[in-house]
């Protein structure tokens, strides 16, 4: 049984971002790549599923530059048994990483499950897992919480807006997208960092999945810096005053009372 | 150029957020068509609120399995309409729901899609599209210029609510067929307490309080002025971590991303990860002891006070100048 985790390395969320010379791309100097914090969530759920289904054989996998397989070696490292890393340049948008993947796992092995992130935290597209699910012709469910297996389906739940959940029951093979709080991730022991670091990462290239890297949708024709904001107003007096002064400012000179 | 717009609708109502992008929409100069989903009867009453917004044609895509929502459903019901309607921009406002299906929909559609963006114009068959990226801390512009139709979902709020315009459409019905259903919704759990309240993604107003609150029952405070002005209540991740809020209630990289017109931050310190959650709203205020706490530098009004004075006071000035 094949279950799959697929997973994207992100800048880390203290990363400062700036913009590339060619002015479309952001610049990578200095910038620490970690494991999406989402994907977490579905490499430790992948793992938790293999661990009441020995029988299961757990497979990570990315598609990015080679950088990329510094996160697949944090989940082998974390307890998934194999991992492949599919050869796709930086900035490639939603649908030909969709679609890479979606071949990718075709081609190595038919899956029970596939767990992948709600969302990625440097795109922020939050498309693959629909969209990929949809090039396999698979059930999908998003911003799970929770989930229960049984041996042809699983129950889930899905956030919606107001904290309000979705209930689902879903025949496998299915994808799931995991939110914050579906577990808690395990931190790698060091020895299983070590024997990760030996394991095998099989590399595929766009070509033999019968892509090209020009096989995208959108692209970004320019990035920018958020404009900065004027200086704060510090607003002074003691509280009384300053509270009176800060409703007066809402209402009259920003209007937003 | 063809603009189909997904409308959402709920308890009879059509989101607020859809119907934002509707006003906007009608001031393109493009062809306006509406669209809404559900079960046969029910979407008639819908027809009045859509035509205060002039779209040029309203469609209602009616099938008993479109009852509850599934993402397989509501994917295929949507690509099969904008294929039959000649679709060349197909939009919808950003939504758990929309989120969820639209990808597919691209796919079915064999074009790309820009989620979440925060700026889109049309001018004549020119679509321009800004979005986030790396949780706001930098914008991009999308090129389209391979994904025919244009695909895009935009922020709540980001537009802004545009003048209304009477329209006179008649809603068509759409043959509808939405396959088979395989990830469709059985139930759906209200969250205790958080009926009729709007969630942080749409909000307009949102009041955010952090650690410094130091429990769930002083966020009290907090709720109170929320009740005043009509806000919905947020938190950092620290007060969400120490068990004050549901984690559904944080705001930032982690949480919700919100761009309210205003946004009050208490006793938030303004750590890059919340920063990135909020940092798009129009307004923001902060309240903090420190005069030196960094959310002062992303806030347009700071007030250096302890926040469990200040935030009654500030309570009682909005009462006295709402009352009028
Ligand atoms: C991977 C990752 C993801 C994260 N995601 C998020 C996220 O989504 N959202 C998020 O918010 N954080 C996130 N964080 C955490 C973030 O780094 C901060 O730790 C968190 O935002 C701090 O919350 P805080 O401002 O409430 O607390 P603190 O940083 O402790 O700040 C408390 C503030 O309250 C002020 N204060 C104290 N007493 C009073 C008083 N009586 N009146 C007024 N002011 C007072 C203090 O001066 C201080 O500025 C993330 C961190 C990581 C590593």
């Amino acid at each position: 049984m094949k279950v799959y985790v697929c997973l994207k390395q992100v800048p880390d969320t203290e990363s400062k971002i700036k913009v590339a010379a060619d002015g479309k791309s952001i610049d990578s100097t200095g910038i620490k790549w970690i494991l999406c914090p989402y994907d977490e969530f579905a490499v430790e759920e992948s793992i938790r599923f293999k661990e009441k289904n020995p029988g299961a054989t757990i497979c990570a996998v990315s598609a990015g530059p080679d950088r990329v397989v510094d996160a697949l070696r944090t989940a082998l490292a974390m307890g998934c048994d194999e991992a492949i890393h599919i050869a796709l340049p930086e900035n490639a948008d939603s649908y030909l990483t969709a679609k890479s993947l979606a071949r990718a796992i075709t081609k190595s092995g038919t899956p029970h499950l596939i767990f992948t992130g709600k969302q990625a935290i440097d795109d922020d597209a939050a498309q693959v897992h629909q969209a990929m699910a949809e090039f396999l012709s698979l059930p999908a469910v998003t911003v799970v919480l929770k989930a229960e297996y049984s041996a042809t389906s699983v129950k889930l739940d899905r956030e919606i807006e107001g904290g309000a959940i979705e209930k689902y029951e879903v025949a496998t093979p299915c994808v799931i997208a995991a939110q914050k709080g579906m577990n808690e991730p395990r931190y790698a022991s060091l020895p299983n960092i070590m024997k990760a670091k030996k394991k095998e990462i099989k590399k595929v290239t766009l070509a033999e999945l019968d892509l090209t890297d020009t096989d995208t949708k959108v692209s970004y024709s320019a990035m920018q810096l958020p404009a900065e904001r004027g200086a704060c107003k510090m607003i002074s007096g003691d509280v009384a005053a300053q509270a009176k002064e800060l409703v007066r400012l809402l209402h009259e000179e920003a209007k937003v009372i | 150029m063809k603009t189909v717009i997904y409308c959402e609708h709920h308890n009879g109502k059509i989101k607020k957020s859809s119907l934002e992008l509707l006003s906007n929409a009608a001031t393109w100069g493009t062809e306006v068509h509406a669209l809404a989903l559900g079960a046969p009867g029910t979407l008639d009453g819908l027809a009045a609120e859509l035509n205060e917004y002039g779209p040029h044609a309203i469609h209602f895509a009616e099938h008993a399995g479109l009852a509850h929502y599934s993402s397989d459903g509501f994917a295929k019901v949507v690509a099969d309409a904008a294929k039959s309607l000649g679709a060349e921009i197909l939009l919808a406002s950003v939504s758990t729901q929309t989120k969820d299906f639209l990808p597919r929909v691209a796919v079915k559609l064999d074009t790309g899609m820009a989620s979440d963006c925060t700026a889109l114009t049309v001018a004549g068959s020119n679509v321009q599209a800004t979005r986030p990226m790396y949780s706001g801390k930098c914008f991009a512009s999308v090129d389209f210029s391979k994904a025919k139709p244009v695909m895009a979902t935009i922020r709540p709020n980001a537009l802004g609510m545009k003048a209304k315009k009477a329209g006179s459409a008649t809603a068509t019905k759409l043959a509808t067929d939405p396959g088979t259903i395989r990830a469709g919704v059985k139930e759906v759990v209200a969250k205790a307490g958080a009926q009729n309240k709007v969630d942080l993604t749409e909000a307009e107003r949102i009041v955010s309080g952090g650690r410094s609150l130091k429990s769930s029952e002083n966020f009290k405070i907090l709720e109170d002025l929320a009740t005043t002005i009509s806000a919905t209540v947020g938190a950092s991740r620290a007060a969400v971590d120490a068990g004050f809020r549901p984690h559904s209630d944080q705001v930032g990289q982690t949480g919700k991303v919100v761009s309210p017109s205003l946004y009050m931050a208490f006793g938030i310190s303004g750590a890059i990860q919340h920063l990135a959650g909020m940092r798009s709203s129009k307004l923001i205020v902060a309240v903090n002891t420190d005069q030196n706490a960094p959310i002062f530098q992303k806030a347009d009004y700071g007030v250096v006070a302890d926040l469990f004075e200040a935030a009654p006071k500030i309570n009682e000035e909005f009462k006295k100048l709402l009352q009028h």
